[in-house]
C-alpha cells in the first residue's frame, strides 16, 4: 500500500508542506510535520519541502505494454448534423500534440446522416475519420453511444482520447473511462505532451479555480481527457487537405434510457458556446430592467447569464445561472452587471479573457477580478452602452 | 423504493488563501459541509419516499469525521448512513472511488434508484455518478432538473442539456445525477435533528466492504496529480471614469475593439 511518511531527522518544521497541503492535513507538533488522516496521497507536500525530509512512496503497478497504444483520438460530437466548435478546436489541438510523437490524429464520428461532415473532419486537421453511420445512433445517448466509443477503442487501440466538455462529453466520457478502467480527467484547460516519457500531462482547475492540478496517467492507456470549449483555436479549415475516411458497421446497442422529446431552448442559443455572456445580479433592480441587459446582449451578439439571486426570484430560468451551483461558462467577454462578485459565482467563470464590471459599489470583490471596471448604476450606463454600440455599427 | 444517495463532505469554501511568501495556498480552518449538489440529491430521495414509501440510505467514502456530515443528512430525513472509510481507500481518483462507493452500495443490499449530485465543488468532475452506475452495470443519466413520474420499474425525468431540455424514460434499476433546479431543500426540523443526535453510523472499513486492494485508493487510481499550483492572474486592473456618458463611450470602444480581434 502507498505510503507517505515525514522523515523527523530531516524535518525543520519550516511549514512550506502545510502550506502546500491542498486538503489541510499536515499539522506542525513540536517543530515536526504530522500527516494526519485527512491527507489524500497527492503528493504535492513533497515538492514543497525543501529538506527532502518527506517520504512518499507509490505503489508498484504491474504495467502491460503500453506501445501497443498509439494516436490521438476526438470524438467529433454533432447534433442535428452539425459539428460542435469544441470538437474542431480538439482536433487542432491534437495535430500539435500528434506531431509530438509523430502519430495520426483520429476523428470518430458517431451518428446518423453524418457522412458530410466527415471531410468537414478532415479539413479541421483529422488524418483519418471513423465513422459509424446507423440509424440506432440518431440520438446521442450515454450507454450507446459509450459502448460504440469502447468498442471502437478497444478494437483501435488510440494511446490518448479527447473529449469536448460539454454536457454530453461530460456525461459520456465516464462511461468509456470507467468500463475500459483507465483514467479520465474531467474539464482540462491545458493539454501538453511529455514526449519522453510519452505522457499527456492534463492541467485542471480545482477548488472553482483557486488551484490547478496537473494530472498525468501513466500505467493506463487510452489517457482520457476532457477539454472545456473555448480554450483552444481550431485551424484554418483546409478543404484540400486529404485524409482517410473509414465507414464501419456495428450491430445495434440497446439502451435503458429513451429519448422522449427534445425540448430546445427557443434562442437557440448556448451559455457554454456563448463568446460574449451579459451577466445579470441583484443589482439590476428588477424583473423589467432584465431587458436593459438583453438589449446589450444583443447588440453585442451576445447572451444573457445570471447570479443565483436572479434565479431563485425568478428573473430569469435556472439555465441562465452561472456559478457553482450553476453553469460554468468561458466566453471571451463577461460583462457582470450588478453583480457583487461572490465566489459562488466567480467559481463559474472559467478562463475569460476579459472580465468587465459595472457596479454601484466601488468595493465590490467583482472588481478585484475586472480587467475593466465601472463604477455606477446600471440602469444608467447599460442604456448607454447599447445605444454606442448599436451606433458602431452603423 | 430503495433509494441510495451518494454524498460526499467537501471544504465549506472554495476561497484559497496565497501565503505571499511561499506562494502556496492555506487552507486552514475552513468548515466542511455536505456539497450543495447533493443537499438536492437527498431532499429529491426524501421527496421520493414520503411520497411513495420506501428507505432512503446515504452513502459517502471519506475520512471518519465525515460520520458528522452522515448525521447532518439523517437530520434530513434520511433513513440510514453509511460510511466508507479506511486508510486504503486514501488517493482515490473517481474511478477507484466509484469501485469502493459500489461495493458499499452491494453491501446495502438491494436498490431501485440511486441519486448522486452533479458534481462535487472540491473536484466539479461529475465523474463519480456515470462511473459509480458502470461499476453497477445500471443505467444512468446526468443533470436530471425534474421527475415527472416514477413507476415500480421506470421514471419520467427532465434532463438539462447544452441545448434546452430532454424528456426521458429510464428503466429502473439506474443513476440519476441531479441539479439545483430539482427542488428546494427543506431545513432539518428540532424534531429530525434530535433522531441524528441518537442515530448511528455504519462504518464500512476495506475489509468489511470487500473490495479489491489494487482497486481502491491511490493504487485503484490511473490518474495522479503531478502537482499542483495556484494560477496566477495577472490581472489589468482599469477603472474606468468620467460622467456616465463618458463611461459608457469608453467602455464601448473597448468592447468593439475587443470584439474585433475575433
Ligand atoms: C452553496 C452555495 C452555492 C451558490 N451557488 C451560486 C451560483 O452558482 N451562482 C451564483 O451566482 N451564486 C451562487 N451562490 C450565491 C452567492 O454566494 C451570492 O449570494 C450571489 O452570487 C450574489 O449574487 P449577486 O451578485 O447578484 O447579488 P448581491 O450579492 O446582492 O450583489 C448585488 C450587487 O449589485 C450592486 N448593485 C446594486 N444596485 C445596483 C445598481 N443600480 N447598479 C449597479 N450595481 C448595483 C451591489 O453593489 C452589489 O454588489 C451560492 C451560494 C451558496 C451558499
Ligand atoms: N467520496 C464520495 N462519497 C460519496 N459520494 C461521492 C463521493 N465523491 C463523489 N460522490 C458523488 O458523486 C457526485 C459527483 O462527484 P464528482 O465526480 O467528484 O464531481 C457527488 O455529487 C456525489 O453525489
Amino acid at each position: 500500500m502507498a505510503s507517505i511518511n515525514i522523515i523527523e531527522d530531516k524535518c525543520v518544521g519550516c511549514r512550506r508542506c502545510v502550506a502546500a497541503c491542498p486538503f489541510n492535513a499536515i499539522e506542525i507538533i513540536d517543530k515536526k510535520a504530522h500527516i494526519g488522516e485527512k491527507c489524500n496521497l497527492c503528493g504535492s507536500c513533497v515538492e514543497s519541502c525543501k529538506f527532502n525530509a518527506i517520504d512518499f512512496q507509490r505503489d508498484e503497478v504491474k504495467i502491460g505494454d503500453l506501445s501497443i497504444y498509439q494516436g490521438i483520438w476526438v470524438f467529433a460530437e454533432q447534433r442535428y448534423g452539425q459539428l460542435k466548435t469544441v470538437s474542431l478546436e480538439l482536433l487542432g489541438k491534437a495535430r500539435e500534440l500528434a506531431k509530438t510523437i509523430n502519430v495520426k490524429v483520429t476523428a470518430v464520428l458517431l451518428g446518423h446522416k453524418v457522412e458530410p461532415l466527415s471531410k468537414e473532419l478532415v479539413a479541421y486537421g483529422a488524418d483519418e475519420v471513423l465513422m459509424v453511420d446507423e440509424e440506432w445512433l440518431n440520438d446521442f445517448n450515454d450507454h450507446i453511444y459509450g459502448e460504440t466509443m469502447v468498442n471502437l477503442i478497444e478494437e483501435y487501440k488510440p494511446e490518448i482520447v479527447l473529449i469536448g466538455a460539454t454536457a454530453k462529453g461530460r456525461s459520456l466520457a465516464p462511461h468509456i473511462s470507467s468500463t475500459i478502467r483507465t483514467g479520465l480527467t474531467a474539464d482540462c484547460t491545458s493539454l501538453s505532451m511529455d514526449v519522453e516519457k510519452r505522457l499527456l500531462v492534463q492541467t485542471r482547475p480545482a477548488f472553482g479555480g483557486n488551484l490547478m492540478a496537473e494530472i498525468i496517467c501513466p500505467n493506463n492507456r487510452p489517457q482520457m481527457a476532457t477539454v472545456r470549449p473555448k480554450v483552444f483555436k481550431p485551424l484554418e479549415a483546409d478543404y484540400n487537405r486529404q485524409g482517410k475516411i473509414i465507414k464501419l458497421k456495428k450491430e445495434p446497442i440497446e439502451g435503458s434510457v429513451k429519448l422522449i422529446k427534445n425540448i430546445d431552448n427557443a434562442e437557440g442559443i448556448n451559455l457554454s458556446d456563448a463568446n460574449i455572456i451579459v451577466g445579470v445580479g441583484r443589482g439590476i433592480g428588477s424583473e423589467r430592467n432584465i431587458r436593459l441587459a438583453q438589449e446589450l446582449a444583443d447588440a453585442l451578439g451576445g447572451t444573457l447569464g445570471s447570479s443565483r439571486p436572479v434565479v431563485d426570484i425568478g428573473w430569469l430560468p435556472y439555465s441562465r445561472q452561472v456559478g457553482q451551483t450553476g453553469k460554468t461558462v468561458a466566453p471571451k467577454i463577461y460583462i457582470a452587471c450588478g453583480i457583487s462578485g461572490a465566489i459562488q459565482h466567480l467559481a463559474g467563470l472559467a478562463d475569460i479573457e476579459t472580465v468587465i464590471a459595472i457596479n454601484s459599489d466601488p468595493e465590490a470583490p467583482i472588481f478585484k477580478i475586472a480587467n475593466y471596471g465601472i463604477v455606477g448604476d446600471v440602469r444608467e450606463i447599460l442604456p448607454l452602452l447599447t445605444e454606442k454600440i448599436r451606433e458602431s455599427k452603423k | 423504493m430503495k433509494i441510495v444517495v451518494c454524498i460526499k463532505q467537501v471544504p465549506g469554501t472554495n476561497e484559497v488563501k496565497i501565503d505571499p511568501e511561499t506562494n502556496t495556498i492555506i487552507r486552514e480552518n475552513v468548515p466542511a459541509i455536505i456539497n450543495p449538489f447533493d443537499t438536492y440529491a437527498i431532499e429529491e430521495a426524501v421527496r421520493i419516499r414520503e411520497e411513495i414509501g420506501g428507505e432512503v440510505i446515504a452513502i459517502t467514502m471519506g475520512i471518519p469525521g465525515a460520520k458528522d456530515m452522515l448525521k447532518e443528512a439523517i437530520s434530513l430525513r434520511i433513513d440510514k448512513g453509511i460510511l466508507l472509510t479506511d486508510r486504503k481507500f486514501a488517493g482515490a481518483d473517481t474511478l477507484a472511488t466509484s469501485y469502493t462507493l459500489s461495493k458499499g452500495i452491494e453491501k446495502a443490499g438491494e436498490f431501485d434508484l440511486i441519486i448522486c449530485g452533479k458534481q462535487a465543488t472540491d473536484g466539479d468532475t461529475a465523474q463519480v455518478g456515470p462511473s459509480l452506475a458502470r461499476n453497477l452495470g445500471i443505467a444512468y443519466a446526468t443533470d436530471i432538473s425534474k421527475i415527472i413520474e416514477i413507476k415500480k420499474d421506470s421514471i419520467k425525468c427532465l434532463k438539462i442539456t447544452d441545448d434546452g431540455y430532454e424528456e426521458i424514460e429510464i428503466k429502473l434499476p439506474a443513476l440519476i445525477t441531479v441539479v439545483k433546479e430539482i427542488n428546494m431543500p427543506k431545513l432539518p426540523s428540532i424534531k429530525s435533528m434530535k433522531v441524528a443526535e441518537k442515530s448511528e453510523i455504519e462504518v464500512l472499513t476495506f475489509h468489511s466492504s470487500g473490495a479489491d486492494e489494487s482497486r481502491t485508493g491511490l493504487k485503484g487510481s490511473p490518474t495522479q496529480v503531478r502537482k499542483t499550483f495556484v494560477p496566477v492572474h495577472e490581472v489589468k486592473n482599469e477603472m474606468i471614469e468620467g460622467t456616465a456618458e463618458e463611461k459608457a463611450t469608453k467602455l464601448s470602444e473597448i468592447l468593439i475593439k475587443l470584439k474585433g480581434v475575433d
